[in-house]
């Protein structure tokens, strides 16, 4: 008794050729398979992946100190790094002269190809240094061999205190990164809670909440966020400062989690195969867990992770203006406040472009990939 | 505007091997594959078939509207002019002028959602006239009153004031005139209608048959007419293409291909449709029912009205008997559906008691019981759904969703899996697919999952809401028929909702009639479908449209007028 | 629509109530009131202060009476004397410091939104009409780029490249000469030459998000039926785009406008401070971090009003060009 007569739909689903996998293939697997067929997506995973991996490892992969000053090289530019020298391979970076432009009262540098410095791959690191705060360590990825006096590697220049942007900006992403995962595990709580009370109570708690959400939306971010940062006292210690600003940052993000679980809460709760369950005496509860969250969990990972990239936003341009995170905490925000005026960027762009990159890069791959995680949410869409 | 009417019978559509082929990811998908008819003039071709037979694809090839990424890939479509010559309509380009000057012009066409099908945010007025500016550049004033006269014409009422209303302030039946006005605005000497009636309750369905009939006579148009309802066919048809995967099964004048079918799909397809016709070979087979057994469930003066103010159950009373098939039958919006969980208390109605018999023999009210109770009450009352995909949840296995009622009833370990093994067979499916997820399967094999689930905790009374609605005509008695198997060899009663009086008549030993929230008649099936005592119900029947294309009835059925007046524009209904 | 219009304004009501508490909190954040700030400054300027004067001013600004009452004192200053307090840095009411920056921000917004619509609709037509096209990537492709750079990075860079290959020192609204001189015709089109740039800083990244939906929002009214139906009747597939879909498309675009708004507002405040222009921005920014509390306090009530009567003219909007809406 097989329906012979029952073609699938005109333009004929994608698993029809698939074999007998994708008939045993659950939600996952399912989401795997349409979200691998997103290649931007997938490579912005990989860099995702990267840039996290780069802001665990940041001690080790960054070759010097960040906040180590070094007066000699003020503003210095960058040495661009050389895999070969003289026919043989041999990395190195050229050693910087420094004159001094009698005219405009400005160091100038200029790099010697003739006194190589040589760098090599897990080198001595200049400080013994506690990998991911616990596992000493006394190797950095990278680093001069050997560095004698006169010799620096500032393969994305120097700050006006003479600090490496290459380390700064590798720590800096310990701060960004991490603001907006924290941000997003904060919202997450938030909109999840008080999206799933407004859906599942509806009524005027629903109301009550949906004003609020509509209220907090209609408001300017930025100007609500530099009134709230701006009470936070100078004096108070860093890690303090970073949880309150990921709090301010997220205090937006919420609400457009909440508004997807309301919205998933509402479709779902009228579902047959909610009614279902509920008609064979599963509890409120476990329909919850059993029905509602698996089926919006792929909402919500999408959702959050387009989140990640407006909190990065949100921090950067906080720090910027000088009323967010503060030196001697580092991230790239803070690092572009020394890019703060016209001048600056003009002598050193590098002090602009280089974290400007990296948020750039970041923000880009977490939107692409949330572009396609969102693509991939439900994968039944055209299967059924 | 008038056109000399050529006498009928003269071909004005000859199309010839047409092939419309979907490239897709995995190959080509052929839609339409080497079809071929003639169209006369003041004559109807039906063309029949199931979901998936390319029909639909079939007729918009003739005006090349067919969706991305399908494309005509060879044959002829020769449409015979007015000043007699022919035009090759496949050759033309689908973007260019040639092509637009016969859609809307020469060849209308009519589709199956009114709703979807016209725009939201324009007047009708202005949706109508579109095409008289565009073919004979008619505006203004002149294209207001040509647009009434239309008006006039499909027998809205009020033209005056509908004229500037938008589509979601009209029913669906209206909505559908308002197609049929657009379409008939440049007098086209073809009128395609894919579907026109599919989404209308029977009697609005009836209305508008009636109205393309007299259009057709007035006009002299050819009308293609595609549907999968081999009712319709029989009442409007003068020739019959029967379709199945892209390919013409059989064609033929209406009468042989109902009474001499030379095809095997053919005689399959009339064959169930004619099956549903009369009560199922089972139920005549068995004995008398005892009429004197206490009721298993007792619905009195049930009431429920929403939140909105809609009264969508008005005072209804009812009984269940032990082993019996409760039809309910109405038309959208009738209430029938909101009636069916009630019984489970989906919904909670706000008076009236539904006494359901324990197995004890104590009655308790299901519409006050505590959620203890109604826990216990709903492994003995169950529930099968309409929608073969939304009843199963996605991230399951078919396993997973059988066995979840007998969990939830404490079966544990082996016993559970071989229980769900038995269900599965049961119902007609491979225990091995148990591990498969829904979207695996057919709409047919889901809605047996659907009853496997239902059947699983072994309930006593199934309430079954529309559950072959969404099934195919050759597919709905098969699933009668095992749903019929298990009453038999389960002792089950079921509550039997539906709007088609087809599958009602065929499984139901009575049946109650809903209208408007309230049961206007109930009875023995045999005499509510024979001898109606009201108005409603003799209207109802006499709209459904009989499968003999001998014994046309639905132009002479029984009008109901209910005593309240209809308002002139319903706000936005069911359909 | 006239109902309409009324029950809207009447929901705006508790929103605007909702607003002027939020601003009024942030006023209260700082630690301590702001004679306590003002006294300490005071004080490192090394003069004294009189207890009795404090007290007066105490009394003044009803700083002694319970947080309810200092609400209501200041709000009721704002909505019937149009007092919005006293900037105590620059010691001027705030309201002489105000509306001549909140005019230019309006004006900002305003041209960035023209700015963002205009070329918007037409990017996002044609992404969806060409869909998977190399016009379509293109465009996806840079959308996507410019949402990813922060407004004052935007403007950082864009003066850069203005200063370092055109040679071009941007910044303000007016050239140096025009500054305090009255609007004249040589005054707009110097306005004009310097607008340009703060209004393309601006809009990148709205603009990005719009031409993102407005494909969205097409596509998916493409394959609709009623795009069928008026190519049965024999439209011409341009007029057929622009007269139905592109027509429904627009209407979920208004709603945009709801967020478009404040998303602007937002960057024009942080794009006006890194190329100083004249506008609220600068100002906040200064008096935040000052803790110039009532002049910080009523700009941001300010800017948030209006951008609650902006999000109020895109639903009357929405419903003027949406009957469903409108009838509901």
């Amino acid at each position: 008794m097989t329906d012979i007569t029952h073609l699938p739909p005109d333009t004929g689903p994608s698993f029809d050729l698939a074999g007998k996998d994708i008939a045993a293939a659950g939600q996952w697997r399912l989401f795997w398979l349409k979200f691998k067929k997103h290649k931007i997506a997938l490579v912005s995973l990989v860099v995702i992946i990267f840039m996290y991996l780069v802001a665990a490892f940041a001690d080790f992969i960054a070759p010097f100190d960040p906040n180590a000053t070094n007066a000699r090289f003020t503003y210095a530019p960058p040495q661009g790094l050389s895999l070969m020298h003289e026919g043989a391979f041999r990395p190195h970076v050229d050693q910087l002269r420094m004159t001094l432009n009698t005219e405009s009262m400005r160091r100038e540098f200029t790099p010697d190809p003739a006194r190589p410095v040589p760098v090599g791959f897990f080198v001595k690191a200049p400080q013994p240094y506690h990998l991911l705060g616990f596992i000493p360590m006394e190797t950095k990825l990278f680093g001069m061999i050997d560095p004698k006096p006169g010799d620096s590697m500032y393969i994305f220049g120097a700050d006006r205190l003479g600090r490496d942007i290459f380390s700064r900006v590798v720590h800096g992403a310990k701060i960004s990164l991490s603001i907006g995962l924290v941000g997003v595990f904060m919202s997450l709580i938030l909109g999840v809670t008080i999206g799933g009370v407004s859906g599942f109570f509806g009524g005027w708690v629903d109301l009550a909440i949906q004003r609020v959400i509509e209220l907090l939306r209609s408001i300017p971010t930025i100007p609500l966020w530099m009134g709230l940062a701006a009470a936070i006292p100078v004096g108070w210690p860093p890690l303090r400062t970073y949880f309150v600003i990921t709090l301010i940052v997220s205090l937006i993000g919420w609400t457009s989690l909440a508004r997807e679980v309301r919205g998933k809460f509402l479709s779902l709760r009228s579902e047959d195969f909610v009614i279902a369950a509920r008609l064979d005496g599963m509890s409120e509860i476990g329909i919850i867990f059993n029905h509602l969250v698996p089926s919006f969990m792929s909402h919500i990972i999408a959702t959050l992770t387009l989140a990640i990239p407006s909190m990065i936003l949100a921090e950067t341009a906080l720090s910027f203006l000088g009323i967010g995170l503060q030196p001697p905490i580092i991230s790239w925000g803070v690092l572009l406040q020394e890019a703060q005026n016209i001048r600056a960027v003009a002598q050193a762009p590098w002090l602009l472009f280089t974290p400007a990159a990296a948020i750039v890069i970041s923000v880009l791959a977490l939107n692409f990939l949330g572009d396609g995680l969102r693509d991939a949410a439900d994968p039944y869409e055209d299967v059924s | 505007m008038t056109k000399t009417l050529n006498p009928s019978g003269d071909t004005i559509l000859k199309v010839e091997d047409l092939r419309t082929y979907f490239p897709t990811r995995t190959g080509v998908f052929k839609a339409v594959d080497g079809v071929s008819f003639e169209l006369q003039r003041g004559k109807t071709l039906c063309v029949v078939g199931e979901s998936g037979s390319g029909k639909s694809v079939t007729a918009r090839s003739i005006l090349q509207i067919v969706d991305k990424p399908g494309q005509i890939e060879g044959g002829s479509i020769l449409l015979t002019r007015a000043d007699g010559s022919k035009t090759d309509l496949a050759r033309l380009d689908p973007r260019g002028r040639d092509i637009r000057g016969i859609r809307g012009k020469e060849i209308a066409m009519i589709f199956q959602e009114p709703m979807s099908s016209l725009s939201p945010v324009h007047r009708i007025g202005t949706q109508i006239g579109e095409t008289l500016r565009i073919h004979f550049g008619i505006r203004g004033n002149e294209q207001r009153a040509r647009v009434l006269e239309l008006l006039k014409q499909v027998e809205i009422p009020r033209p005056e004031t509908a004229i500037d209303r938008y589509t979601f302030e009209f029913s669906g039946g209206m909505r559908q005139r308002v197609m049929i006005a657009m379409a008939l605005a440049c007098n086209p000497s073809v009128l395609i209608a894919d579907e026109p009636t599919t989404a209308l309750d029977v009697t609005t369905q009836a209305e508008i048959l009636d109205l393309i009939k007299k259009l057709q006579q007035s006009h002299g148009m050819a009308v293609l007419f595609i549907t999968h309802d081999m009712g319709v066919v029989a009442e409007i048809a003068d020739e019959v293409l029967v379709m199945y995967r892209g390919k013409v099964m059989e064609k033929g004048p209406v009468d042989q291909i109902f009474h001499a079918p030379q095809d095997d799909y053919t005689r399959r397809l009339i064959g169930s449709v004619v099956k549903l016709e009369k009560k199922a070979e089972v139920r005549v087979r068995r004995a008398e029912m005892p009429t004197e057994t206490p009721p298993l469930l007792e619905v009195k003066n049930l009431s429920l009205t929403f939140a909105s103010g809609l009264k969508a159950v008005d005072d209804v009373s009812l009984a269940v008997r032990p082993g019996e098939t409760l039809g309910i039958v109405g038309e959208s919006g009738s209430g029938k559906t909101t009636m069916g969980r009630c019984l489970l208390r989906i919904y909670d109605p706000q008076s009236g008691t539904i006494d359901y018999r324990r197995t004890d023999g104590r009655t308790l009210d299901i519409r006050t019981a505590d959620n203890a109770t109604l826990k216990d009450i709903r492994r003995e009352v169950r529930m099968i759904f309409q929608d073969p995909v939304g009843s199963l949840s996605p991230r399951k296995t078919v396993g997973q969703i059988i066995a979840e009622p007998l969990k939830l009833a404490g079966m544990k370990g082996s016993e559970r899996d071989d229980r769900v093994a038995h269900l599965m067979r049961q119902v007609g499916l491979e225990p091995a697919w148990r591990e498969r997820y829904p979207h695996a399967f057919s709409g047919g094999q889901r809605q047996r999952i659907g009853i496997a689930r239902a059947i699983a905790v072994n309930p006593r009374l199934i309430v079954a809401d529309e559950a072959t609605s969404a099934l195919d005509v050759s597919l709905r008695s098969q699933m009668l028929d095992l749903m019929m198997q298990l009453q038999d060899e389960m002792g089950l009663s079921y509550v039997f909702i539906s709007h088609d009086m087809s599958v009602i008549r065929y499984m139901c030993d009575r049946v109650a009639v809903m209208y408007r929230g309230r049961i206007v008649e109930a009875g023995e099936t045999d005499r509510v479908v024979n001898d109606p005592s009201h108005d409603y119900t003799r209207a109802l029947l006499s709209a459904i449209p009989h499968p003999d294309p001998r014994s046309r009835r639905i132009h002479n059925r029984f009008r109901y007028e209910p005593a309240v007046k209809r308002a002139q524009f319903q706000p936005m209904d069911k359909s | 629509m006239l109902r309409f219009i009324i029950k809207r304004l009447v929901f705006a009501i508790p929103t605007l109530f909702a607003v002027s508490i939020i601003a009024f909190i942030i006023i209260q954040l700082p630690p301590g009131d702001y004679l306590t700030t003002l006294m300490a400054d005071w004080a490192s300027q090394g003069g004294a202060v009189e207890a009795g004067t404090v007290a007066a001013m105490r009394e003044r600004y009803g700083l002694d009476q319970p947080i309810y009452f200092q609400y209501y004192k200041w709000i009721a200053g704002i909505l019937t004397r149009g007092d919005f307090g006293i900037s105590f840095e620059l010691g001027r009411p705030v309201t002489e410091l105000i509306w001549n920056r909140l005019g230019f921000s309006l004006l900002l917004s305003v041209l960035t939104l023209c700015f963002v619509w205009a070329i918007a609709i037409p990017i996002g037509i044609l992404s969806a009409v060409r869909q998977y096209s190399i016009s379509d990537y293109t465009a996806t492709f840079l959308a996507f780029f410019f949402l990813a750079i922060p407004d004052f990075l935007m403007a950082l860079s864009a003066m850069y490249i203005m200063s370092a290959w055109f040679g071009q020192s941007v910044g303000g609204l007016f050239s140096p000469a025009y500054v305090d001189a009255p609007w004249s015709f040589g005054k707009l089109t110097d306005f004009a030459r310097h607008v340009w740039l703060p209004v393309i800083v601006i809009g990148l990244g709205s603009l990005a998000a719009l031409v993102r939906i407005m494909r969205a929002n097409l596509l998916d009214e493409l394959s609709r039926p009623y795009v069928t139906t008026a190519r049965a009747k024999g439209m011409s597939e341009f007029e057929l785009l622009i007269r139905y879909p592109v027509r429904l498309a627009l209407n979920p675009l208004i709603s945009t406008l709801g967020w478009i708004l404040p998303a602007v507002i937002s960057g024009e405040i942080i794009v006006s401070v890194v190329m100083s222009l004249p506008t609220t921005g600068p100002l906040l920014l200064r008096a935040l971090l000052a803790q110039d509390m009532y002049l910080a306090g009523s700009l941001i009530l300010l800017i948030s009003v209006l951008t609650i009567i902006g999000t109020l003219v895109s639903d009357i909007l929405l419903a003027i060009t949406d009957p469903r809406i409108r009838f509901q």
